[in-house]
């Protein structure tokens, strides 16, 4: 291994632009005689929109203009779509209710887009907006998923009962039957709680319409900026894809609520248009983010699970009713569906597993992928009955797991998933013996002479990610195929562009991917440059979410060097006057086979740039190649967390006093950056667990957790040094043996926590997050019923 | 954030001027509360009158009493050598409001004139039976928070120092909101050189309040086990997502508990 070649801890070379603030996000971009846009959003969560009033403005207003959904519908400027499409159990397709971009007529959650203000200044948009009366008829709406289906308020017509599908996965009679011969089945009712996304750099976007050319630019915060480009293009109508350009700069985290494509950019670049070609910026405002970022998670679930005698899993039955919001955002069908139900299975055996799901509408804001989409869903369940099948059944959570562990691999699920390799044995006992899980009773027993109640959980998590196979997804309803794209430009001196289709906005990619190509091609790290997220400069490509950018974007990189060298060793042979079979590259160096004669990679560079030596009949001058990849299947990370927890039996605080985790993400390239995404992972799934929860007040629809002063972000202090080590086993679905670390903490801990958090106090279930008041109300409720 | 007319008048006199002229006039110190409240539309006043042209920062500390004058920030408090030594549990409190930005900008002044139902300082006044000097009198901690966000200051009066009794022993206990770190409960407990004791609880209830009962357990025998047993009720006590009034109530025991056990 080299000191910057896969599996070295480089430090990121990007960092040094984000931590001196000369980092390039939207918002740090102004273009010459650019405008502000400010939003009036819905105050109420359910109401007819009865008139708009715009008062006459005068100069010193600033207002350039102001737009409403009547605009909208002149210019028939599409709606946001949801692209997964999912069929109910009877065959009928998903009940989308129309989202246009500016509200027509109807507004379906507090913060729903009415209107727009453009306006000279950001101040004078938002002075102007407070001015637009806007009169609103109040109708009935409801914001808790399983009340949905029920409530009087009807939040689509295409929908009757809220309901946008109800779909299933699994074989029914063959779970009735496994439960049927059950020596035990335990139940469990558990509400995976929603949340709110809160990247560190707000929403924001610059539209910008070039009269000269007919031609838009798009500068947002974005995951995906080519899937934006398309959506924009394809269907909301605004320019064909070769007169609109996306770009996404810098962009300071997303965790999935940036892949969607949403009402604000495509109003700033439509109304550019409108205005004469300015160009429109909006950023959004905190409180903004609250009100309409894609939320996550949202999900109540009944699940069974059926054991023998020896504590084998025979079967598992769950329900699960899936909060949406208001409106399906971009692939918000998928994930409550084939991102959840499809890793029922966890790390285990299970002959038989049958999944309901009902999707519902609700008058709260869109829910979509949130880091781990779906199966943090997944795991939740699995792991969180799994733990209590063994207290039930009085055996040791650890061996209760070993003994239902998958153990030859491929594994095929009775979820469609094919696991392809893994060892979750290694995982455990690794991480049993780090935890020093033998030690913990005495732990226990020390802690409770300090008056503490100290509780131990596990979470042996397993994810598919990577996605994926295009034809794969294209089966299960996705509108778009999920390869990914690569180009690598050698310029003549030898140095290096690599233009990707995935893009970084926290992950580190402008260093792991130059490791790759440092380890390939044998250059210095700092001849290689990363470029992304922008749609005249990478030709296509699908994005980062999914923890795909090692498993899918890399390969694609990986295959276009691999062409790079070959055609490098073709000018490096008639340069050295050598049988192209001769040729060896190793380290950087071209050589010919049992003699002294070389040649660097820069020298082959240049020589192919100029083309004096070799035939170029037969070899193109240049050297430039480009792949695309897509991959055979998903990839499988997975692991084993454990989490031991201090309750304070006093103020019901609990406090994380150990965290092992051992993941196995196959190769692992960057191992300092892959731990910082574990511990990232991790502190997000502990947020859950114990701090975040988004919360609308019932009553009036309101999002009561609307800024931080009520929504509880994790801190530094909650969360205790973490212990991480690795297993490995290659991915066998692509050539660098990667699965992928971007998501899984956050899959694992909100299990581990929980499971450790009900041990610690012997209780069945806690809601989540368990804050110091939840876990003080379960401990009086003990104490009550004690007395 | 709506246009004001900005003042910053260098005398108390011309501040309190400045206030009578103003149609809706507000004085400002650190700005802390007033400022955000401001950019989110709650709040629109006409004038600002800004206070920090009187420069009335600055802590004594002597062995009968501390005086912290209006303008001194908490990071000025909890830092003071003389008011650590003096009222340790003084220091403590203001080490522990906010966050650094908070501490550096906030006043003393400005938060007691303020009176959040969850700021710290309420509890350090009425606890340690401050007195509050304004520009026309004296007011004891015990008159000066009247209701919710309420004082007894009138509309032209500003205040000018605090002055705090050194105590034999007292300690401040804060439970922060998860969400916020302002006080969901915050006891202070101060057993004063005369041998009375106070218990002044903050962030529980609409506004600071003591706790005579517990106050009387402590002046028979100031130990934490004194009080175990004596629970406030939790009617009309602060509820929201974080908190019930009984968990509230529950927490002012525990509280208090760990502040007789932690007074020095």
């Amino acid at each position: 291994m080299s000191d910057t070649g896969i599996g070295a801890r480089v430090k990121r070379k990007e960092d040094h632009r984000f931590i001196t603030g000369k980092g390039q996000y939207t918002d740090d971009i102004n273009l010459k005689d650019q405008t502000y846009a400010y939003f009036v959003r819905s105050p109420y969560a359910h109401a007819t929109i009865k008139s708009i009033k715009i008062p006459k403005w005068k100069p010193e207003d600033g207002v350039v203009g102001v737009f409403t959904g009547d605009h909208v519908a002149e210019d028939k400027i599409g709606g946001l779509i949801c692209g997964w499409m999912i069929h109910s159990k009877d065959g009928s397709p998903m009940k989308a209710g129309p989202h246009p971009i500016l509200a027509q007529g109807k507004v379906r959650y507090v913060g729903d887009h009415v209107a727009v203000v453009v306006a000279e200044s950001k101040e004078q948009a938002k002075a102007a907006a407070a001015r637009i009366n806007v009169s609103y008829g109040e109708l009935p709406h409801v914001v808790d998923a399983a009340k949905a289906a029920k409530s009087a308020a009807q939040i689509h017509d295409v929908a009757p009962n809220n309901t946008v599908f109800e779909w299933s996965l699994g074989d029914k009679t063959a779970t009735d039957a496994a439960f049927s011969r059950a020596h035990h089945v335990t139940k469990l009712d558990i509400v995976n709680n929603r949340l709110i996304p809160n990247a560190m750099e707000p929403r924001a976007a610059i539209g910008s319409w070039d009269a000269g050319n007919d031609h838009y630019t798009l500068y947002t915060t974005s995951q995906n900026p080519h899937v934006a480009r398309l959506v924009i293009s394809a269907f909301h109508g605004l320019a064909p894809e070769h007169k609109l350009r996306v770009i996404a700069p810098d962009v300071g985290g997303g965790f999935g609520s940036k892949i969607f494509i949403y009402a604000e950019e495509v109003v700033c670049v439509w109304a550019s248009k409108r205005i004469g070609g300015r160009p429109i910026k909006w950023t959004a405002e905190r409180t903004e983010s609250f009100l309409a970022d894609a939320h996550g998670r949202d999900h109540v679930t009944h699940a069974e699970l059926a054991m023998d005698a020896q504590g084998r899993i025979l079967g598992l039955k769950c329900h699960t009713i899936a909060g949406m919001g208001a409106y399906l955002s971009t692939f918000a069908s998928c994930v409550p569906t084939y991102l959840y139900a499809t890793l029922l299975s966890g790390q285990y055996a299970i002959p038989a597993i049958y999944a309901e799901v009902d999707a519902v509408y609700t008058n709260t804001a869109p829910v979509d992928a949130y880091r781990g989409a779906g199966r943090p869903e997944a795991t939740y369940v699995v792991e969180r009955i799994v733990e209590t099948a063994a207290r039930e059944m009085k055996i040791d959570p650890a061996e209760f797991r070993r003994r239902n562990f998958v153990k030859s691999f491929p594994h095929q699920t009775p979820v469609i998933m094919t696991y392809d390799a893994g060892d979750y044995d290694a995982s455990l006992e690794k991480a049993l013996e780090i935890a020093d899980y033998r030690g913990f009773a005495q732990r226990k027993a020390a802690a409770a002479k300090k008056g503490k109640l100290r509780g131990i959980g596990f979470a042996n998590y397993i994810e598919a990610c990577g996605i994926a196979p295009s034809a794969a997804v294209g089966s299960l309803g996705a509108g778009v195929g999920l390869w990914e794209s690569a180009e690598v430009r050698v310029n003549p001196v030898g140095t290096v562009e690599i233009l990707t289709g995935s893009h970084s906005h926290g992950q580190g990619h402008e260093t792991t991917f130059a490791q790759l190509v440092s380890d390939r091609l044998g250059v210095d790290i700092n001849t290689v440059s990363i470029v992304h997220g922008d749609t005249d400069k990478v030709q296509f490509g699908m994005g980062t979410y999914g923890s795909r950018s090692g498993a899918v974007g890399m390969t694609a990189i990986a295959k276009a060097l691999d062409k790079v060298e070959a055609k490098a060793k073709k000018v490096a042979a008639h340069v050295m006057e050598a049988a192209e079979g001769d040729i060896e590259f190793k380290n950087g160096t071209f050589s010919v086979k049992g003699t002294d004669k070389k040649m660097a990679f820069g020298e082959v560079a240049l020589a192919a740039y100029v083309a004096h030596k070799f035939p170029t009949s037969e070899i193109e001058p240049g050297l430039k190649e480009s792949a695309f990849h897509d991959p055979t299947n998903f990839t499988f990370p997975a692991g084993c967390h454990i989490c031991e927890v201090e309750i304070d039996r006093d103020t019901g605080v609990t406090e994380i006093v150990n965290w092992t985790a051992v993941d196995d993400f196959g190769t692992v390239i960057n191992p300092m950056i892959v731990e910082g995404q574990v511990h990232g992972g991790i502190t997000q799934g502990v947020g859950q667990a114990l701090t975040e929860g988004c919360v609308y007040d019932p009553d009036s629809g309101q999002l009561i957790t609307g800024s931080y002063m009520d929504y509880c972000m994790p801190r530094a202090s909650d969360v205790p040094s973490f212990k991480l080590d690795f297993t490995e086993t290659k991915c066998p679905s692509n050539p660098l043996g990667m699965k992928g670390c971007g998501e899984a903490g956050a899959i694992a801990a909100p299990a581990a926590v929980m499971n450790a958090v009900t041990d610690a106090l012997g209780v069945r279930d806690l809601p989540m997050p368990a804050s110091p008041h939840t876990v003080w109300k379960a401990l009086h409720a003990t104490k009550m019923a004690a007395e | 954030m709506d246009n004001f007319n900005y003042h910053r008048p260098s005398k108390p006199a011309d501040a309190a001027k400045a206030m009578k002229k103003a149609k809706d006039g507000k004085f400002m110190s650190g700005g802390m509360t007033l400022l955000p409240t401001m950019k989110q539309g709650l709040a629109s006043p006409t004038d600002i009158i800004d206070l920090g042209g009187l420069k009335n920062s600055g802590v004594t500390a002597a062995a009968a009493k501390v005086v912290v004058k209006a303008g001194t920030v908490h990071a000025d408090v909890a830092s003071d050598k003389g008011v650590k030594k003096a009222i340790p549990a003084l220091a403590k409190l203001a080490s522990g409001i906010g966050d650094p930005h908070v501490r550096n900008r906030g006043t003393i002044g400005g938060s007691i004139a303020n009176n959040d139902p969850a700021a710290d300082y309420p509890a350090a006044v009425v606890g340690l039976g401050a007195t509050v000097q304004t520009s026309a009198r004296k007011i004891p901690g015990d008159k000066f928070f009247t209701g919710m966000f309420e004082t007894a200051l009138k509309s032209d009066e500003i205040v000018s120092a605090v002055e705090f009794p050194v105590p034999k022993r007292a300690a401040y206990v804060k439970f922060p909101n998860p969400a916020s770190r302002y006080a969901m409960v915050g006891v202070m407990v101060a057993e004063l050189k005369d041998g009375s004791v106070r218990v002044a609880v903050t962030g529980a209830g609409p506004k600071v309040f003591r706790v005579p009962e517990m106050e009387k357990a402590l002046q028979a025998k100031f130990s934490a086990d004194a009080i175990a047993g004596i629970q406030v009720k939790a009617k009309g006590l602060n509820s929201d997502i974080h908190a019930s009034p009984e968990y509230r109530a529950h927490l002012v025991n525990v509280l208090a508990r760990r502040a007789v056990a932690a007074a020095k």
